[in-house]
């Protein structure tokens, strides 16, 4: 039975602003579906239920007077648990932030919050968002609401499963090489990766600071530009957030495809690409040239090297950037007694670090280490100006890129977690949007023969998201899925 | 070939401490991964220049205007052990031979 969390955010602001319903009843729905499911689905490590209620309590009051609400006010909003939450334990799903509760808030939640958005809890991730299937959490797995033997992508995991179970409205993940888009395209939802410094990513936990973006986990792609609407914007404490006022992305939204020159990128349909994935993706891109759009084939000619790029550039900067939990101002320290501090060190790190982070700043210690600088770091920054390159050469011709998200849909858990290159594969598609900067979008675009969702992702130029999110919102309207999972009651 | 890495080496690099199987099966992934990563050379020819951040930014400067800095309860709330208004760790210089 539909329920009023499984509604999306625009129609329950509308239904909240029309006085049907209260703050206060909208939360209790979202908090009796978590109740009912999560043991099965583990989207979150820590629930706020009080916090939550406080909040829309005070909304409630605040709405009685007559006072204007923003769009995103009462909605239940889950966080991925790499963002920092003032008062709320934030732990990056890693052992060595177990305990972690800090002092002060993400811009991205302070936003959020200051328009009145209810926080019902932190989800579960990869550890430090490095993983694609979420089974790097030091607190277990989650599991796809579609198939809970099936993992929901990553490292977003829980924020995308807690959306498509109606466990929250909507979520903030983070996408370093397609860890928004793909959990999205495996759970059935939209994910949204803005350009590179749009949103800010203060209080953001640091994995690779030159790939980390803010993204969005919604139902419908309206809500996805709502939330970036509240996001964007100029933040003084990110020096990489890009100048600007925050715009209404919500504007033009339903303006049509027509005419709009769509690529299909040659490159992401050959060998790997599960035959469910092919035809669900090919099937939406003809809906799209239907509705107008100029459809013809591009190319990206150096994406092959894409993944190899990343694997060195994005470990670098985490075997730098996690260079601070060493166990003297916060987070773990190792028990017992200790010789010296560098022993304390090495000591905590071992033990606070699961085997994907350990892996991953092992891997950007020795690319960066003397000798080897060169020919790893050095030239995977080569590559990556080639493949901003190849995208400025195909925007020439087209407006929007199309692929599949993901090569294949949700696959079982304990599939592939033996297998670190056969891992790093799901990202295939959506690492090159992170490496270039641009903007991209998984949409939901049909089931393969499993009933399992399939995701087109669209790309568009650096600060295309306009663009983006007006193709994704025609394919929407046209294919009209529907999208409940079969776990919810 | 994967390639051959001193796993001793880059763990105290990365000042990790490794039991012995973690640093078997590690010496073994990341000699593939490497071998993956290192394609990177085929195409990066000498005249492409490197790019770190795909959006460049200039310097960013802003005026020099004190703020309020988070109280000292509040930084050392997550601090592993403390001694009145500092962090206390152990011993940081070397032991003598």
């Amino acid at each position: 039975m539909t329920e009023l969390c499984d509604l999306t955010g625009a129609a329950l602001s509308a239904k909240l602003a029309g006085g049907e319903v209260s703050a206060v009843e909208i939360l209790e729905s979202s908090l009796g579906r978590a109740d009912a499911i999560d043991d099965r689905v583990g989207a979150f490590l820590t629930r706020t239920p009080e916090l939550a209620h406080e909040r829309a309590e005070e909304l409630d009051v605040y709405r009685a007077t007559g006072a204007p609400l923003s769009r995103v006010a009462g909605i239940p909003t889950a966080l991925k648990d790499v963002f920092t939450t003032n008062g709320v334990r934030t732990t990056c799903a890693s052992r060595i932030l177990e305990n972690y509760v800090p002092p002060y808030d993400s811009t991205a939640w302070a936003r959020l919050s200051g328009d009145g958005a209810v926080l019902v809890g932190k989800t579960n991730c990869d550890e430090f968002a490095m993983g694609s299937s979420n089974e790097n959490s030091a607190f277990g797995p989650v599991h796809n609401p579609w198939d809970p033997t099936r993992v929901p992508g990553g490292s977003s995991g829980g924020s995308a499963a807690a959306v498509a179970a109606g466990e929250a409205v909507w979520a903030l993940g983070t996408d370093t090489g397609g860890s928004v888009r793909q959990p999205a395209s495996l759970c059935g939802v939209v994910g949204l990766k803005p350009t590179y410094g749009l949103i800010s990513r203060y209080g953001l936990i640091a994995f690779a600071s030159s790939l980390d973006t803010v993204g969005t986990l919604t139902r419908s792609v309206r809500d996805a530009a709502t939330l970036l609407s509240a996001l964007g914007g100029k933040d003084p404490r990110d020096a990489t957030s890009l100048d600007g006022d925050r715009l209404d992305y919500t504007e033009g939204l339903e303006d049509g495809v027509s005419g709009l020159r769509i690529g299909v990128v040659a490159e992401a349909s050959g060998e790997g690409v599960e035959p469910g994935v092919r035809t669900a993706v090919e099937a939406a891109v003809e809906r799209l040239a239907a509705l107008g759009a100029e459809v013809a084939e591009a190319h990206l000619p150096h994406a092959e090297y894409a993944l190899s790029a990343y694997y060195l550039i994005a470990p670098s900067e985490c075997s730098s950037n996690l260079a601070r939990y060493d166990g003297v101002r916060y987070g773990l320290r190792a028990g017992g007694a200790h010789a010296d501090s560098i022993g304390m060190m090495f000591e905590t790190r071992g033990e606070g670090f699961g085997a994907e982070v350990k892996r991953r700043v092992m891997l950007g210690t020795y690319a960066l280490s003397a000798g080897y600088y060169e020919a790893y770091y050095g030239q995977a920054q080569k590559v990556r100006t080639l493949i901003i390159r190849d995208y400025e050469a195909a925007f020439e011709r087209f407006d929007v890129l199309a692929s599949p998200t993901s090569p294949t849909t949700a696959f079982p858990i304990g599939a592939k977690v033996d297998d670190p290159m056969a891992m790093y594969l799901n990202d295939i598609f959506t690492i090159p949007a992170n490496l270039s900067g641009m903007p991209a979008v998984s949409v939901p675009c049909g089931m393969d023969g499993q009933g399992l969702p399939v995701g087109l992702q669209l790309t568009a130029p650096v600060l295309g998201e306009r663009t983006l999110l007006l193709a994704a919102s025609a394919l929407e309207a046209d294919l009209g899925l529907s999208l409940r999972p079969p776990i919810l009651p | 070939m994967p390639v051959d890495i001193d796993i001793e080496h880059v763990a105290r690099l990365a000042r990790i401490q490794l039991a012995d199987d973690e640093k078997a099966r590690l010496k073994v992934q990341l000699g593939v991964i490497l071998e993956h990563a290192a394609r990177v050379g085929e195409v990066a020819a000498n005249d492409i220049p490197p790019t770190a951040y795909a959006i460049a930014r200039a310097n960013v400067v802003r005026e020099d205007v004190p703020e309020p800095s988070l109280p000292v309860e509040e930084a050392l709330r997550n601090a592993p052990d403390r001694e009145g208004d500092r962090v206390k760790v152990p011993r940081i210089t070397e032991i003598g031979s």
